[in-house]
């Protein structure tokens, strides 16, 4: 635990580091304005970080997380563009449904069908796809045709932040509560950290990764009407290539891929660090090339110091193994 | 199967003759505008231009057709059936640039008239292409539009454009770059990337922001950046002060239009574009002008196109949409 602990400190120091660095270059990135807008555009990060969290905690993966976000956006944003008059809040309830039932699909897969996550993930993730073809055509779902409240709620200001911010704001607080002080978030930990184990516990395994699938569906549905109102646009290709952002910011921020390890202040860092660079390099005037480089080295160096970390302590307990057989 | 085969041809060579004698006796010019799909609404708005073109010229009927789904075997059916029909002229928007060769030749085999328009052909199946507009006209225009909107005293310009590795868009901005001596008032501060991905091309645009004050316009010739950075002027309230140009589709574009975030932006105008392939294909079919390298072809009242050595021309500059004219297109396209 103190570990744990420990490395999250490590974490925030090296944004903090990265802040300063940037601020260097360009002072104004640090303004506390800016920095507000930073957390409010990496808010989505962190709402689907939170929700792949828990699936990794399983020993599982989620690549379709982008595509479920597209495809619930898409769902939505026809529904607001035909039926303008649905109340919003019904609307964000229904894109989160969508959501829960693909992602419980995936779960289904892996439970009862028992295949491989990535694998599952790997096909799902193009089925989502292809359906936001089917459904919508290849068009486009345009600003104007979305309603004014749809596009209002996620910029609407509350005590100086943008709701999106608070939304995630929320996701964080509950999560952080439901995966420290519920059985079955504890149940996601014991799964992924022994899964044997855990079995003669009395958990079930295959329903714990069900309902971390399901789950992560649900907050993805979310997602996707955050990411159409806020750009305010839906087509098809919306989030491509976000998936592996959002495993990206999950093992930056210390959560193990072997599963069982990981916490909510991790994920939510892992994210925050990616979303500093992510905004940092517009401003900071570097070529495009270099941008990419960048992105992917700071990626290997987290995961590369993460991967240390997680091997001194396995290493230590196998010598003691050893040394003792 | 042979005797279906028989009797198809039987009926085809019946068709052919009966199209053939009808041709002759109403004395018409007979164009074939075959698009990508039927159901379009850019392609709907073509066969509008070209029916103008058939009024004005007179003696001209127009066959609007083409496949239920944009695919090159539909399109290959619906043209075996025109040369059936023996049609003067066939001017088509490809779903493949070599699918369509063999027919075509066939059709230019039987004296046919083939031209490509909006989306070409390989040079071996068609007399000419002509091109909507030119890397040239297209970088001109994006200045111009950004120009035009820029306070007393000029501004700072940045280009938000879609991948460093585009070579249509490197090619367009190569263009704008070219022409930037003659509007002093614009000063170029840079160029970003956003590699036509919504969230990556609003956070270009919120970087810009950020970075130039005394930023005035963002020419964004990607439909995808032209959309994302009207929402981030939108949203960092920068209406009025910051103008978004470039390319866009004025079903996509509309909103941010009336909203101010745009005051104006270009692409090519399907009813010119159905228009003057309407035209070159009359011109050609009647024998008034022929498809060769360095010819110039008249269009009415586009004006006339030259063509290259791969016999392909430019039609005219990108059409520009503001708020006059885009309630008009943002249902068409």
């Amino acid at each position: 635990m103190r570990l744990l602990k420990s490395r999250e400190i490590l974490l925030a120091a090296a944004i903090l580091v990265l802040l300063a660095a940037i601020a260097w270059r360009f002072p104004g990135f640090v303004r506390p304005a800016n920095l507000a807008n930073v957390f409010n555009d990496t808010a989505i990060l962190i709402i689907l970080a939170l929700g792949q969290m828990m699936v990794i905690l399983t020993r599982c993966i989620d690549l379709s997380m982008a595509a479920n976000l597209a495809l619930c956006g898409m769902v939505v944003a026809m529904l607001n563009a035909t039926v303008p008059g649905i109340p919003i809040p019904l609307l964000i309830l229904f894109g989160i449904g969508v959501g829960a039932l693909l992602g419980a699909f995936n779960g289904i897969l892996v439970w009862k069908v028992e295949i491989p996550p990535i694998v599952v993930t790997l096909g799902t993730l193009t089925i989502f796809r292809g359906i936001i073809f089917v459904i919508s055509g290849g068009e486009w779902v345009n600003a104007h045709q979305m309603s004014a409240a749809f596009k209002a709620l996620p910029r609407a200001p509350l005590l100086g932040l943008p709701m999106l911010s608070w939304i995630a704001l929320a996701a964080i607080a509950l999560m952080a509560l439901f995966i420290t002080r519920t059985p079955l978030g504890r149940a996601f930990y014991a799964v992924g950290g022994n899964p044997t184990a855990a079995v003669y516990t009395g958990i079930d395994v295959g329903r714990t990764r069900f309902l971390a699938f399901t789950l992560a569906g649900a907050l993805a549905g979310l997602s996707g009407y955050l990411w159409v109102s806020r750009y305010a646009v839906a087509y098809v290709d919306i989030a491509g290539g976000f998936e592996l952002d959002i495993i990206a910011a999950c093992v930056i921020g210390g959560i193990s891929i072997a599963g069982g390890i990981g916490s909510v202040g991790g994920a939510v860092l892992g994210a925050l660090f990616f979303g500093v660079v992510k905004n940092a390099l517009p401003v900071i005037d570097i070529s495009p090339f270099w941008q990419l480089a960048i992105s992917g080295s700071a990626i290997i160096l987290a995961v590369a110091f993460n991967a240390r970390a997680e091997r001194r302590q396995g290493r230590l307990i196998l010598r003691n193994r050893e040394a003792a057989t | 199967m042979s005797i279906a085969r028989k009797l198809l041809a039987a009926a085809a060579t019946a068709a052919f003759t009966l199209a053939a004698a009808q041709a002759q006796a109403q004395d018409n010019v007979r164009i074939a505008l075959v698009v990508k799909a039927l159901g379009i609404g850019f392609f709907e708005a073509a066969h509008e231009g070209a029916q103008e073109a058939a009024k004005e010229l007179g003696n001209v009927e127009v066959i609007y057709t083409g496949p239920t789904d944009t695919t090159a075997e539909g399109q290959i059916e619906v043209i075996n059936s025109l040369i059936a029909q023996n049609v003067d002229a066939i001017a088509v928007s490809a779903n493949d640039t070599d699918a369509l060769v063999p027919t075509l030749k066939r059709a230019m085999d039987r004296g046919i008239t083939v031209i490509s328009w909006d989306s070409g052909v390989a040079p071996e199946g068609r007399q000419m292409h002509l091109n909507p507009s030119s890397n040239q006209l297209i970088g001109e225009m994006c200045v111009k539009m950004a120009a035009d909107h820029l306070p007393e005293g000029g501004g700072d310009v940045a280009i938000l454009s879609a991948s460093a590795t585009h070579t249509n868009q490197n090619n367009w901005i190569a263009e704008m770059k070219k022409v930037l001596p003659d509007y002093p008032g614009v000063n170029l501060v840079t160029t970003v990337y956003g590699d036509d991905l919504a969230d990556k091309s609003y956070r270009e645009a919120q970087g810009l922001i950020q970075s130039y004050p005394n930023l005035k316009a963002i020419i964004a010739p990607t439909s995808v950046g032209i959309v994302a950075a009207a929402q981030a002027v939108t949203d960092a309230g920068k209406i009025g002060e910051i103008n978004v140009t470039g390319l866009g589709l004025p079903s996509e574009m509309a909103g941010h239009v009336k909203s101010g975030a745009s005051k104006s932006f270009a692409i090519w105008n399907p009813i010119d574009l159905g228009y003057a392939a309407t035209m070159i294909a009359y011109n050609l079919a009647t024998g008034q002008a022929t498809a060769e390298p360095g010819a110039e072809i008249d269009m009415g009242r586009v004006g006339t196109v030259t063509l290259d050595e791969n016999r392909e021309g430019a039609m005219a500059e990108p059409f520009v949409y503001d708020a006059s004219n885009i309630d008009r297109f943002k249902d068409i396209f």
